[in-house]
């Protein structure tokens, strides 16, 4: 029994960290119908920014940790400015594939200015291990849970009470009427990308911490589709749960029955999400009007 | 596509009007075109076949593709999951049965093609990037499944040889023999395509992506012709991961990434969508791209030896360009080299009053 409640709490934990790549996701989409296939991308430069300014430069970790989620907001907004910018009014098919085409650019960016070897952070989370009970939870996750916790209750938060969260609602509400009141819509799009890119940068450092810093980030940052798809393509609470369900179902299954399926367990329940309920769970059903 | 017309050519029936093939130029072109290239092997070195050869299976692939993203408008990010499928089966086969290669193609193809129908099904409830997302789940998913639970027949993640492929005596196993093989293939599978763009199903899919409501509404079955885009498409992978796999002698799951795959979306960017010499174009132009990147790469290598190996630069080399290629031509040309090649062919047509 104890086994099981041991792969729940992994699960949980793990699947906090891909809520928060899918949030990114999720501020995107929100915004401008943009599905943005480069999320990977973010997290596995975020990851290795925030290698390279505490393990090589050796700043301090918190300075590190803010220069690291920058630089990836920086990149995301510039990323913006020259490839998506251009295609506004395009059709969605267009867009889509030049997120595929940065993600696939940022791979070969990160490969020519890392290479292609694989670090590991040092421990950066104070702390010791937890233990209750049988159960053993690693401080590296209970602090990855926290710190997404901390993620989210920061975007609701500024959603609520910021005057660039409101304009982004707006804008994501209706992009006319945003104009019509006076919003920059062009400056709100750069904005949602840089927060976007922020966001999964908190997601592919955390990551990083747990998997090692390698092209292999990039990798897992692609289960971040199946959780927004899951929780609903416009919800941000709906990408926590999604998140949460995807960490705890793949950890179960990898778990109790063949470890094999752990990898492509966010993938059958893509598909199934699919057939039964396209929408996610929190996300809006699509109504076509000619 | 009817386009410009050269002055003097008139068609009096539909029938000639839609054909492929429509002036004595354009056959006489064609017939010179098929001589020169069969002709091929007798001239060009083996490293220039072999780009060829690799160039005609992945037009077969992204031919097919175009049939489902360029003709019907589904975004497929698993087309190299596909070929895996078809590569396998033909592995397999060979391995089990001996059976004769061209059946073990056409085994291929047909199983991927139902594998194919099977992530199509989506495509009841949903469209647009949500059925690319079915495809990136078969992208997942098909290497997983043949690396663990058809183990016993694919051993997994190790390599599955393949026997060489041979009829009547010849055995195609070098890539002189094999040029025959996969160019002839080739032209079989791309002259199908071309052709089923003017069918009754070719403008249904054409319908479907250009506004599947309107087609709807027209009485078309768009779910009917949705699978049969996904069938289709499927069946070219299947052939072109058969011929992969005949052309390597082996197989392994590893050569069938989700990065081949958006290679193949990037080739038909490239080449323009929609449109089947586009395809060929994009192919060839990625792949000899491709090509010239290893040589830059070995040349940069074999100048810096303290900067990094020649395989390391050639993967940090070959994602950025294909990245870079994949975006320029999105903002800048979205409609391809095919678009390119028919402003080519007008202006000269024109000559000297082009514009």
């Amino acid at each position: 029994m104890s086994i099981v409640m041991q792969f729940i709490i992994n699960g949980i934990m793990v699947g906090a960290i891909y809520s928060v790549i899918a949030v990114g996701i999720v501020l995107v989409y929100k915004a401008s119908k943009i599905f943005n296939f480069a999320a990977g991308g973010f997290t596995m430069i975020g990851a290795f920014f925030m290698w390279t300014f505490y393990c090589v430069v050796q700043f301090p970790l918190f300075i590190s940790i803010i220069l690291a989620i920058i630089s990836v907001g920086v990149t995301a907004f510039i990323m913006q400015r020259l490839a998506i910018q251009p295609l506004i009014g395009q059709s969605l098919l267009s867009i889509l594939l030049v997120t595929l085409g940065l993600s696939h650019l940022l791979e070969g960016l990160v490969m020519f200015t890392w290479g292609g070897t694989s670090e590991s952070l040092p421990e950066i989370f104070p702390g010791k291990t937890l233990f209750i009970g049988q159960l053993v939870i690693g401080k590296d996750l209970l602090w990855s849970f926290f710190v997404s916790i901390a993620v989210m209750i920061f975007l609701l938060l500024f959603f609520k009470f910021t005057h660039a969260g409101l304009a982004m609602r707006g804008v994501a509400e209706d992009h006319q009427v945003a104009q019509a009141r006076g919003i920059n819509v062009t400056r709100i799009f750069g904005a949602t990308w840089f927060l976007a890119g922020t966001v999964a940068s908190v997601g592919g450092i955390l990551l990083s911490v747990k998997l090692g810093v390698s092209q292999f980030i990039g990798a897992v940052g692609f289960k971040a589709f199946p959780v927004v798809l899951i929780g609903g393509l416009e919800s941000i609470g709906g990408a926590f749960i999604g998140g949460l369900i995807v960490g705890l179902l793949e950890n179960l299954v990898g778990g109790l029955i063949a470890p094999w399926l752990m990898e492509v367990t966010p993938y059958i329940l893509l598909l199934f999400v699919l057939f039964v309920r396209p929408e996610g769970l929190f996300g809006l059903k699509r109504i076509e009007r000619i | 596509m009817p386009t410009y017309r050269p002055c003097g050519v008139r068609n009096f029936s539909y029938k000639k009007d839609m054909a492929i093939f429509r002036t004595t130029f354009h056959k006489l072109t064609l017939i010179i075109g098929l001589l020169f290239l069969f002709l091929c092997p007798a001239f060009l070195d083996g490293v220039m076949l072999n780009l060829i050869n690799f160039i005609c299976i992945t037009v077969i692939a992204v031919v097919g593709l175009n049939i489902l993203t360029g003709f019907c408008g589904q975004i497929s990010i698993g087309q190299s999951a596909f070929m895996s499928v078809g590569a396998y089966t033909v592995a397999v086969l060979g391995k089990y049965f001996e059976i004769n290669f061209i059946f073990a193609l056409i085994l291929a193809g047909l199983n991927t093609g139902l594998i194919g129908l099977i992530f199509g099904l989506p495509s009841v409830k949903i469209k647009g990037f949500y059925l690319a997302m079915a495809t990136l789940a078969a992208q997942f998913l098909i290497p997983a499944m043949i690396a663990h639970p058809l183990e016993p027949l694919t051993e997994g993640t190790d390599s599955l040889r393949v026997a060489a492929p041979h009829i009547w005596g010849i055995v195609f196993d070098t890539p002189q023999s094999f040029f025959y093989l996969s160019v002839s293939l080739c032209i079989l599978l791309v002259y199908f395509s071309q052709n089923l763009a003017r069918t009754g199903v070719g403008r249904a899919f054409v319908a479907i992506r250009d506004d599947d409501l309107a087609a709807e509404v027209m009485g078309i079955n768009i779910f009917r012709y949705k699978l049969l885009a996904f069938f289709i498409c499927s069946i070219y992978a299947g052939i072109a991961g058969g011929l992969f796999a005949y052309y390597m002698r082996s197989v392994n799951t590893d050569n069938f990434s989700l990065t081949q795959s958006i290679w193949y979306l990037g080739m038909l960017i490239a080449g323009g969508m929609g449109s089947v010499t586009g395809s060929i174009f994009g192919v060839t132009f990625l792949l000899a791209l491709e090509h010239i990147l290893i040589s830059i790469a070995m040349w940069v290598s074999n100048a810096f030896p303290a900067f990094s190996t020649s395989t390391g630069i050639q993967q940090a080399l070959t994602p950025t360009v294909y990245g870079l290629v994949i975006v320029m031509f999105l903002i800048f040309e979205p409609r391809g080299l095919a678009h390119k090649w028919e402003v080519i062919k007008a202006s000269w047509r024109l000559r000297p009053f082009s514009y």
